[in-house]
């Protein structure tokens, strides 16, 4: 009898670190299910970046370097061209990839760079305690925005995924969420998508996934769960770019 | 056996051609004068070579792009001038921490801020004292002609790969502009096989990561202190060229296009029978402090000491913490786009000279 | 044998063609050299000048105060330049721009230098290439210097003009037989 359930092999057995309702271990567990599917393991390169996602070596059994805040998509860029064959990933949040590191993400989209990123949206700046970060939510009280991010001084928080979908260079691009069952299931679809589009060298594969910080949301787990449905109305789920589809169905 | 092609080459042109020699697979950069010559160029011959072009859409983005290329083990360089390596310092420090093999190329122009397009050697202490933040240290190569040029930058990837640290070519815009013949040599550079060490996909190894950020302070110490025994063991990377004579009383010392002026200076007035001496570092960082003590601890007679650099006096620190106080050391600045003529220094050596006289006396 | 030459004029009249083709001829014919181009603002409409030292030994300096030898292309460069020139120095000075008749201090000058007036302009033209102005300077240069052979020049010329402009290489010799034949014709080279 098989075993339906079990700890993916490229995932490392070190408890995480991450806060009780943190996202960031599912979105882990996700990547790396679907590593083993697509036999990648060996094959891989991951950049790792600034924020509480910089452990990723501790976790993710692949080869793996840190990359400066924001340029994960840079060092990317230069590993994947010096070597094609590896399939690199960048695993960044959203402070990393569109704030100080959007320009490195933007270009690399852009260009077209057979990568895969995946940036996990939690709203906020995570690490460093729960600044505001640029996909703050309007209204949502930060360290920084403490009587609520007021557009107006603030500005709006921009929908990256859309803004990617538009890139001639980007093969694959969605928004995913982890608070239900289902939507994980997506997700990891998602993940999935996003790497065939490296593989089959279509283009840069892009996955944004929304996720929780119930520490500096100021929730306990269950209501930080439920308030991605409140992010959900902002920042719509979606397939907003899929070059992966068409060409896996062509090819049978 | 064949004869060498010997070609009229830039200076940049030659540090691309050493690059090549060396096998140099990815260059990534971004447009800035006074060096655009080699981004040109290695756009041409890169692909020739089953190698890698691509202009960056920044410096942050071209010193990361060698990050991630250099994590793969491959030969990769960048080039800069003076404000687009400013941009790259962050990534100096994480390059060292991560003990990835970067060859990055300074073409000086002047500073601070946007400065200007002429030739400088302002970035002497960016290039020597760290740049980025943390203890960390590149080892820095300060050529003073097309030869060694060609011959340093190739050799740059293979002091990168031995040491698992950076190395900065440091060269000032006229070395960077003039040129003069290159002998495209043969040269053998030793290779580091990056099997040993590198992320070239864990295949049938465990996998392995490499980080610069560590929380627990016993391992940071331990990592510092790991660093810290490889940039003393540099030390023997010290190089230098020194023509010093008994009976010497003034004692030039300069780097890069400087030490070219200097040491036409010096041999005009020593052909009219002047006791004059010079010392040219090659190498910056490891800075040759013993060899230039040494010199001063066996001169017969007490020596003064003069620094001519293309800024306001940055070397001149190095070179007084070389002699220990026992040598009078002489700063002559030379703000940037202010570049003396041999005359000049002729003139200031002159000075000097006389008052080693005059107190003599 | 040490020559240390600047070449200076407007910008596009070829200066640093000039020098550049010098240097490549003269390592040619086996001597060191050092080739210093003025880059940047001063190559827009302005001056442009560029240095080259040619000697036996090894060259320390590419940066020369007094020079042996000037080729002058126009006035300001004659103004600049001229009072740098060394004692028994020579300069080929483009007498289209340059007129001897207009220099005050003619005889002075001739005493101290040896001048050799070559209206470039004119002998380019007369080929019907007023752009190769420079190249007959280069020709002068050729006759009075005998740093580099013919046979050097014209290898040199090959590998600067490259194949996609090697329709170029015709009239460039042209204009170089040009300025060599009037100094053979005007002044007596020893």
């Amino acid at each position: 009898m098989s075993k339906p359930f079990q700890v993916p092999k490229s995932l490392k057995k070190n408890p995480f670190h991450y806060c009780p309702g943190c996202q960031h271990g599912v979105a882990h567990r996700l990547v790396c299910e679907v590593i083993d599917e697509l036999g990648i393991q060996d094959k891989s390169l991951a950049i790792s970046s600034i924020g509480c996602s910089v452990f990723l070596y501790f976790y993710i059994d692949v080869d793996m370097t840190e990359a400066p805040h924001g340029r994960a998509c840079a060092a990317a860029t230069g590993a994947k061209r010096a070597r094609p064959d590896l399939m690199v990933f960048t695993y960044q949040g959203d402070g990393d990839f569109a704030a100080i590191g959007f320009n490195e993400s933007f270009q690399a989209a852009a260009r077209g760079e057979k990568i895969t990123s995946i940036m996990i949206n939690n709203n906020i700046y995570g690490m460093t305690g729960g600044q505001a970060s640029p996909t703050t939510l309007p209204g949502q009280k930060t360290t920084t925005t403490p009587a609520g991010r007021d557009p107006e001084t603030f500005g709006y928080p921009p929908k990256i995924a859309e803004i990617l979908a538009t890139l001639e260079g980007v093969a694959y691009s969605a928004r995913v969420a982890l608070n239900s069952p289902k939507r994980i299931v997506e997700a990891k679809k998602a993940i999935k998508n996003a790497f065939l589009a490296q593989i089959k060298n279509l283009g840069f594969g892009f996955v944004e996934i929304l996720s929780t910080c119930p520490i500096n949301w100021k929730m306990d787990p269950v209501s930080a769960v439920k308030a991605v449905d409140k992010v959900i109305e902002y920042f719509p789920l979606g397939i907003f770019k899929d070059k992966v589809t068409p060409f896996l169905k062509n090819l049978k | 056996m064949k004869k060498d092609k010997k070609i009229l080459a830039k200076g940049v042109e030659a540090i691309v051609f050493g690059a090549l020699e060396a096998e140099c697979k990815c260059y990534f950069g971004y447009p800035i004068t006074p060096q655009n010559d080699i981004p040109e160029l290695m756009s041409r011959e890169l692909p020739k070579r089953g190698g890698v072009f691509l202009q960056a859409e920044s410096e942050l983005a071209a010193i990361n792009m060698i990050l991630g290329a250099c994590a793969t083990g491959a030969r990769a360089m960048t080039s800069s001038s003076s404000p687009g390596i400013s941009l790259m310092c962050e990534s100096f420090s994480y390059l060292a921490a991560l003990e990835f093999p970067a060859v990055v190329v300074n073409v000086m122009r002047g500073g601070p801020g946007l400065g200007g397009i002429e030739t400088s050697q302002g970035d002497y202490f960016q290039a020597t004292k760290g740049s980025g933040h943390g203890d960390f240290r590149f080892l820095v190569l300060a050529p003073s002609n097309a030869q060694e040029a060609y011959e340093l930058t190739a050799k740059a990837f293979e002091l990168a790969e031995k040491y698992r640290n950076p190395v900065m070519v440091l060269l000032d815009a006229i070395l960077g502009q003039m040129k003069e013949p290159l002998v495209l040599k043969k040269l053998k550079i030793k290779k580091y096989p990056p099997e040993t060490w590198a992320l070239t996909g864990a295949k049938g190894r465990n996998s392995r990561f490499f980080r610069s950020l560590f929380l627990d302070a016993e391992e940071l110490k331990q990592h510092n202190l790991k660093l810290m025994k490889k940039y003393q063991s540099m030390q023997k990377e010290i190089r230098y060229e020194a023509k010093i004579e008994e009976g010497d009383m003034v004692l030039v010392v300069a780097f890069g296009s400087m030490a070219r002026l200097a040491n036409e200076a010096i041999e005009d007035l020593r052909n009219k029978g002047y006791q004059v001496g010079y010392f040219r570092p090659i190498t910056l960082y490891p800075f040759p402090y013993k060899p230039l003590k040494e010199i001063v601890t066996q001169a017969k007679k007490p020596l003064k000491i003069l620094v001519p650099e293309q800024n306001c006096g940055q070397m001149v620190e190095d070179v007084k913490l070389a002699v220990e106080g026992k040598a009078e050391v002489i700063s002559l600045p030379y703000p940037p786009s202010v570049v003396p003529f041999p005359e000049d220094l002729k003139k200031e050596i002159k000075k000097c000279l006389n008052l080693s006289k005059s107190r003599k006396v | 044998m040490r020559l240390e030459l600047i070449i200076a004029g407007f910008g596009g009249q070829g200066v640093l063609f000039t020098g550049n083709l010098i240097a490549q001829a003269s390592m040619l014919a086996d001597y060191h050299v050092t080739y210093l181009p003025v880059y940047g603002p001063e190559m827009r409409g302005g001056t442009c000048n560029c240095t080259v030292v040619i000697s036996k030994k090894t060259i320390a300096s590419p940066l020369v105060l007094n020079p042996s030898f000037l080729i002058i292309l126009n006035l300001p460069s004659f103004l600049k330049f001229l009072p740098r020139l060394k004692n028994k120095g020579k300069a080929i000075i483009n007498s289209d721009l340059v007129k001897p008749e207009e220099i005050d201090n003619l005889e002075v000058l001739q005493k101290k230098h040896k001048l050799y007036f070559v209206p470039v302009n004119s002998l380019a033209e007369s080929l019907g290439k007023p752009m190769l102005a420079n190249i007959c300077a280069l020709g002068a240069f050729y006759k009075i210097s005998k740093i580099f052979s013919k046979q050097n020049f014209e290898e040199a010329l090959k590998y600067m003009l490259g194949e996609s402009k090697a329709h170029l290489i015709e009239p460039n010799l042209k204009a170089f037989e040009l300025g060599s034949k009037y100094i053979e014709e005007h002044y007596q080279i020893r």
